[in-house]
């Protein structure tokens, strides 16, 4: 059968009609996207309770019955695995990844519609499998969310026996769901451009999603290959990671595994991970800013450079996890030199994001306020990334709350503030209407402010050298009172900031029926997804005849032009190709 | 290269009055999408080839590790069988070319044996794996006995999945044709079953190397990744 979703014949398009078609069973990107977004939102909310729960505990030891040490355990585990896995990668990459890509590119779909339908479901599975580890003899894994063997599958460890079990399959469902969404992500954007729609004029949202596309098919194969060889330890009793030991004083079966195997497996996933989050984030921001700041992205081609570096460089940092793992020291030196150079393309995008800021015309709209706090969070959180990469500051700091610190601001906090100003700006695209400004703002204020009260403490408490992931400090000499006492504090804000979140769901849901209708492009932007006939876009997205580009998406405020943006489908007028062309010559 | 000039270029200064835009085709080549499918799935298991082998050759360095040939005792010691299953696979591929030329010469005949005889070839040499385990489940070389008697079993069943997968894709694609009556539209999708046959042969030359291998050229191989 020939395939028609993206040729440019509407008529073949055979437009879902009936509901199960249309909004379950659907092969529209668009419907995709959203069940992929609200999956994932439903899920991160569990993660977001959890997180509550742990901040209880943490702040009011002795005051909570329900949460032993256990349990606390447990919440520590599903949240960050949660947050990293089943919200921001599904919701970045399932979710905008498949509404913006055929949008921004001028196609009518993803090029393999069906596959992309069964991505969801199957991600749908992933997440059903594990939220069923809650309700498992023993409950879900409590063994961290790296899940280091061998205490991931031993006795003592809760949910050593169901819940790892569940989690490791859970992960390779995800995985399998995540490889076939992807290949339609990267296929999509090499093969479906429309017409004029060279690779140097894509928005950076689809350079960053397409890299990070790109990042998670390579570096996901390393989790599949560690769950399955875990599994494999744990179900079959073969030695992969098992060393030999002793356990509850009887001698197990394994022979002399290799835990450590498992640490740089996990991790050259995991360091990709970052980035398979964080470039996705890079992009997005980046449009939002132009759009808002009514100027050209600073440097179009430098952040691209810096998008394919980050993604090349991000496969040869993974070890800076593992300085206390007891790895050889020459190790540690190259990792930290390659952790270093990293850093050197992210600042470069820090800058160009200023520098965009620099003398535009600045609309402190809601998505470009989360757009702007984005840069101090990430700011904050990459320069104490710069810290954990030197070794010698690593070690003491290693397992303490500066390292958690560390990475909420800078892969919690930073992503959820791009996905914040996502969800905001493209909010009339998807649903037709305006959300409303005023719990808009609130929503930001409240959870900007909330989070620096929440992590700029840690970082404190890190240096006072406050163990992670400990269920209670106890009587410790080194551990003074006042810590104690901005554990509580850090816990009200975490609670504050958690209710603040309402704001956000009210305002999604209220603004749904009752917002105020959207322009067909209210925030007068030039790339292609806004540009569409109908808004929210129909089955097929471009009626007709499919757009074609002329120009790249950052035409704001170009000189003599009669309004502050060109759309990128615009035709080039006479004078102005030959000024560019003038130009191009001099 | 097209990669950097490509990189290279500044999109901020030509606004475009229609000529290049016009070099890029429209009608989206469904087969062409398929193809740049088909070369990332390729990197993406041998990426996760890549990795398991990495692990194999960690693992051999510890002391428990006992390689499957070597001395007398050891299963893979005489490859026979291995090459008995290896011929399977690769007269599978033989097959599977054999009906891509004759789809490409509008042969329907010729690609219906060649596709058949690919079939019960595959399907062949994955009960020759299986019975490969038997034959190691009876000299004693259970699964958790050994790292490398896992590494065996492990290697072969994901080989083995792969090709399942690739038998999935077959049918669809034949039924697809089927249905559509459409017989001259055949070599497009199978051109892209067969490379995927042949790299799956590949793979398993490489996996029958590294399984067959003695301890001597594990450790070699070892040593050079560092390990």
């Amino acid at each position: 059968m020939q395939h028609v979703a993206i040729a440019d014949q509407p008529d073949e398009l055979h437009d879902p009609d009936t509901f199960i078609t249309k909004y379950i069973w659907s092969q529209d990107h668009k419907v995709i996207a959203i069940q992929y977004g609200l999956t994932a939102i439903f899920v991160g909310l569990v993660a977001l309770v959890l997180s509550g729960l742990m901040r209880l505990q943490l702040g009011f030891p002795d005051t909570f019955d329900f949460i032993d040490p256990n349990a606390y355990l447990q919440f520590v585990t599903m949240h960050g695995m949660i947050m990293v896995i089943y919200l921001l990668t599904a919701l970045l990459l399932g979710g905008f990844g498949n509404y913006l890509i055929p949008l921004m590119i001028g196609a009518r779909d993803m090029v393999f519609p069906y596959m992309n339908m069964l991505s969801y479901w199957t991600y749908l599975l992933s997440v059903i499998v594990l939220l069923a580890s809650f309700f498992v003899p023993g409950g879900p894994t409590g063994a961290g969310w790296t899940l280091y063997p061998p205490q991931a599958i031993l006795q003592g460890t809760p949910g050593y026996d169901w819940g790892i079990i569940l989690m490791l399959a859970s992960l390779a469902i995800f995985i399998v769901a995540f490889t076939m969404g992807g290949l339609n992500y990267v296929t999509t954007v090499l093969q479906a451009r429309t017409r004029g729609m060279t690779l140097m004029r894509m928005p950076l949202t689809i350079w960053g999603i397409f890299t990070a596309t790109v990042l998670g098919l390579l570096a996901f194969p390393a989790l599949l290959v560690s769950a399955i060889m875990m599994m494999l330890d744990k179900v079959i009793g073969t030695s992969f990671f098992m060393p030999a030991l002793v356990s509850l004083g009887e001698n197990l079966d394994y022979t002399g595994g290799s835990p450590v195997l498992f640490q740089h497996l996990f991790w050259f996933f995991g360091h990709p991970e970052v980035y398979i989050v964080a470039l996705p984030a890079f992009g997005m921001v980046s449009d939002v800013l132009a759009t808002h700041a009514r100027k050209n992205i600073f440097g179009y081609r430098m952040m691209v450079w810096a998008i394919v570096a980050i993604g090349g460089l991000s496969f040869i940092v993974w070890a800076h996890h593992m300085y206390v793992s007891g790895m050889h020291p020459a190790f540690g030196f190259f990792f930290a030199t390659t952790t270093l150079i990293i850093a050197v393309p992210t600042a470069l995008k820090v800058y160009n994001w200023v520098l965009t800021l620099w003398q535009g015309n600045i609309h402190l709209t809601v998505p470009m306020l989360f757009a702007i706090g984005f840069i101090f969070t990430f700011t904050h959180g990459g320069l104490t990334g710069l810290f954990l990469g030197n070794v010698t500051i690593d070690l003491p700091l290693s397992d303490t709350y500066f390292v958690v610190a560390h990475f909420h601001m800078v892969m919690g906090v930073s992503p959820i503030m791009v996905l914040f100003a996502a969800i905001y700006h493209w909010y009339p695209l998807m649903t037709g209407r305006m959300f409303n400004e005023t719990l808009g703002k609130l929503h930001f204020w409240f959870t900007f402010l909330g989070t620096y009260a929440i992590y700029l403490p840690m970082h404190y408490l890190g240096f006072l050298g406050v163990p992670r992931r400990y269920f209670a400090m106890g009587s410790t000499d080194f551990i003074p009172e006042s810590a104690v006492s901005l554990n509580a504090s850090i816990t009200v804000s975490a609670l504050i900031v958690g209710v603040s979140q309402l704001f956000f769901l009210y305002n999604v849901f209220w603004s749904m029926r009752h917002g105020k209708k959207a322009e067909p492009n209210p925030w007068h932007a030039t790339s292609l997804e806004w540009q569409t006939p109908d808004v929210p876009p129909h089955h097929g997205n471009w009626g007709p005849e499919l757009p074609t580009v002329y120009r790249w998406a950052y035409d704001y405020s170009v000189p003599g032009a009669p309004e502050d943006y060109i759309p990128q489908n615009h035709p080039v007028s006479a004078e102005e190709g030959t000024a560019g062309e003038e130009e191009a010559h001099a | 290269m097209k990669f950097f000039e490509t990189l290279g270029q500044k999109p901020w200064l030509t606004p475009d009055t229609g000529g290049t835009a016009a070099a890029i085709p429209l009608e989206t080549d469904q087969l062409a999408a398929a193809r740049i499918a088909l070369r990332f799935v390729m990197t993406i298991v041998s990426v996760l080839f890549f990795l398991f082998i990495i692990t194999f050759l960690s693992r051999s360095q510890y002391p428990d590790f006992q390689a499957l040939a070597g001395a007398p005792w050891q299963p893979f010691t005489d490859t026979s069988r291995l090459w008995i299953n290896t011929g399977f696979l690769a007269l599978s591929s033989a097959a599977m070319q054999f009906g891509l030329i004759s789809a490409q010469r509008n042969a329907l005949r010729g690609a219906i044996t060649g596709i058949s005889a690919a079939v019960f070839f595959t399907l062949l040499f994955l009960l020759a794996q299986l019975y490969l385990w038997q034959y190691l489940q009876a000299l004693g070389f259970y699964v958790g006995t050994n790292p490398a008697n896992s590494y065996f079993y492990l290697l072969t069943a994901v080989h083995g999945l792969h090709l399942l997968g690739g038998l999935v894709v077959l049918a669809n694609v034949v039924f697809r044709v089927w249905y559509d009556e459409r017989p001259d539209t055949l070599a497009g999708p199978l051109q892209l079953c067969t490379t995927y046959w042949h790299f799956l042969l590949v793979v398993w030359l490489v996996l029958f190397a590294l399984l067959s291998s003695k301890p001597e050229t594990i450790n070699t191989l070892a040593a050079l990744c560092g390990f």
